[in-house]
């Protein structure tokens, strides 16, 4: 378990408090400015709160040494960057720097595990800079794979991905998730939470306002108190769309 | 990914014997004795030919560090301020006339390089960031050097001031055993700082935030690329001076053959800096040249400024 006790940070965050499970798509939702990724981070361990506590398995985060924290929790920042034009196989790679000392045989494993469930075996050995947009988002998702972390952080990894690599990147998260690991992602389009997290957790100006099942926290209600918006969701349950009239 | 490091080595096996023939004194190794040989090879050429190497290899491998840590291809050592620091020791050391003691200028030069390693430390402070600590960087190389102009210009004697103008050109011209023992073991030690920054700096490929995220502490590494750029660079310029490009030029020529990792760059680039340097040292010695032979600084700022042009504008043709 994954938890946030009374966490503040800032004027980013006041007083949140959510416990997180293995095994579900935890959502986070809100508008721009809401504290989503300073949250994420958080739960990473990348921030140390001025109030409250995160805590993996009831030990304290910060706590914990990087190296096992890094083992236990993979991040994916909201604007990934290559430095270098590496190839696809040597990107993933670097998702094996927190298990330094592993035999190399574990380490290819894993390494070609997260390249084959994020279906990149014919880009293996493709430079960076030669994949498209949607390859390259696999690509950096399979860096977190290749830690094979216990929960898989990602802030908004469907920004500039289009249908089709969206909901195959969302295919992947699923599986993970079917797999036992503890999936939480930021996620900007509404209708993606609704239909594809299993929980949502809604953040306005700092605060966690809703926390349930997609249909509770993202109810036409909470949409029009959050984002001012009137909105009515349409559609069958799992593919649900938003409606709204223009403001 | 280690595969030019035995290339290199053999192009080292290969540099280093014909480097020691060459001069203005030709050795035949298969001819009659030549007079003195002995003592050329022995005296001269030998520790000369050992200096270019290490003074090279900190060059090369601190280069490679660099770029990776600041995930700039256009980075060079000379960035955090260390070759001035260095250079600013060197300097005074002229200035104040204790040149002559045999160990004044390298020590005084060491610690201008320890003074701007811990003015760097202290000005970075506890983040670890990679910008400020870049600007701090720059600070100190200008600070360094408007503090070198201010030694020059009010020079005691017109000999200080030659001095110290031919000795900030760079050259391995007339070098001992002293300086040999002096730089090595500094040397191996920075790179040895460098190489264990090496995970970390192939996680900032990933960026700040999600090497943090894999567990690098951003400050251990900036204290481990601190001790390594200060000891190489620091080792370098108190035995031969500024000599500028090689920490910029050595790993864009060896990283095409590397996975393009900072980690599988920092030990080929280093044997590639020592070649270097002992290839364009042994030809400035060759050269024929009124009144001497070309300075190694001078030369190799030559071949490395019309480089860095080329690359400038690969990166303006990259971006267009």
């Amino acid at each position: 378990m994954l938890s946030v006790e009374d966490l503040s940070l800032a004027a980013r965050l006041s007083g949140v408090s959510a416990s997180l499970y293995p095994g579900q798509v935890t959502a986070i939702c809100g508008p721009n400015g809401a504290g989503k990724s300073t949250l994420l981070a958080s739960l990473a361990g990348l921030l140390a709160p001025d109030e409250g506590r995160v805590a993996l398995g009831g030990e304290a985060l910060l706590a914990m040494p990087s190296q096992a924290r890094a083992q236990a929790i993979g991040y994916l920042p909201q604007t990934p960057e290559v430095a270098w034009d590496v190839s696809v196989e040597v990107l993933v790679s670097l998702g094996r720097i927190p298990w330094a000392g592993v035999p190399a045989g574990e380490a290819q494993d894993a390494i070609d595990a997260a390249i084959a469930a994020m279906d990149l075996d014919e880009f293996r050995h493709r430079p960076v800079s030669r994949l498209s947009g949607g390859e390259r988002a696999r690509a950096l998702m399979a860096r977190v794979l290749a830690t094979r972390p216990r929960w898989l952080l990602a802030d908004e990894p469907l920004a500039n991905l289009d249908l089709g690599h969206a909901a195959a990147l969302i295919a992947r998260f699923r599986e993970q998730a079917a797999a036992g690991r503890g999936v939480v992602l930021v996620l900007h389009d509404l209708a993606n939470a609704m239909n594809h997290a299993d929980r949502v957790l809604v953040l306005d100006r700092g605060s966690l306002v809703a926390d349930g099942p997609p249909r509770e926290a993202l109810a036409e209600d909470v949409i029009a108190r959050v984002w001012g918006v009137r909105a009515n969701w349409l559609g069958e349950e799992g593919g649900l769309a938003l409606s709204h009239p223009p403001c | 990914m280690t595969r030019p490091v035995p290339l290199l080595l053999i192009g080292l096996a290969i540099a280093l014997p014909l480097s020691l023939l060459a001069g203005r004194v030709w050795i035949d190794p298969f001819g009659d004795a030549t007079r003195n040989a002995a003592v050329i090879l022995m005296e001269l050429r030998l520790p000369r030919a050992l200096l270019a190497i290490a003074v090279g290899a900190g060059l090369g491998g601190a280069g490679a560090a660099m770029q990776g840590y600041l995930r700039n291809p256009l980075a060079d050592p000379g960035l955090f301020g260390i070759a001035p620091g260095a250079a600013l020791g060197a300097v005074l050391s002229m200035w104040l006339g204790y040149a002559v003691g045999p160990y004044a200028l390298p020590v005084f030069a060491l610690v201008g390089a320890a003074g701007a390693m811990a003015l760097l430390a202290l000005i970075a402070g506890r983040e670890g960031g990679v910008a400020l600590f870049t600007l701090a960087g720059l600070m100190i190389a200008s600070l360094s050097g408007a503090l070198m102009s201010l030694a020059i210009s009010l020079s005691p004697t017109p000999f200080a001031l030659s001095e110290i103008v031919t000795w900030l050109m760079g050259a391995l011209v007339d070098r001992s055993w002293r300086d040999v023992w002096i730089a090595t073991p500094l040397t191996l030690a920075g790179l040895g700082f460098l190489v264990a920054a090496a995970r970390g700096l192939d996680a900032l490929t990933l960026g700040e935030t999600a090497a943090r995220s894999l567990g690098v502490d951003p400050r251990r590494l900036q204290t481990l690329m601190i001790a390594g750029i200060g000891l190489t660079v620091g080792a370098g310029v108190a035995v031969a001076g500024i000599i500028s490009f090689v920490g910029l030029i050595v790993p864009h020529l060896v990283r095409p053959l590397t996975d393009r990792r900072p980690s599988s760059l920092i030990v080929p680039s280093a044997l590639a800096g020592a070649l270097l340097l002992l290839v364009a040292d042994s030809a400035c010695r060759i050269l024929p040249l009124a009144g001497g032979e070309l300075r190694l600084g001078i030369a190799l700022s030559l071949i490395g400024a019309p480089f860095f042009l080329h690359l400038l504008l690969k990166m303006r043709r990259g971006l267009a």
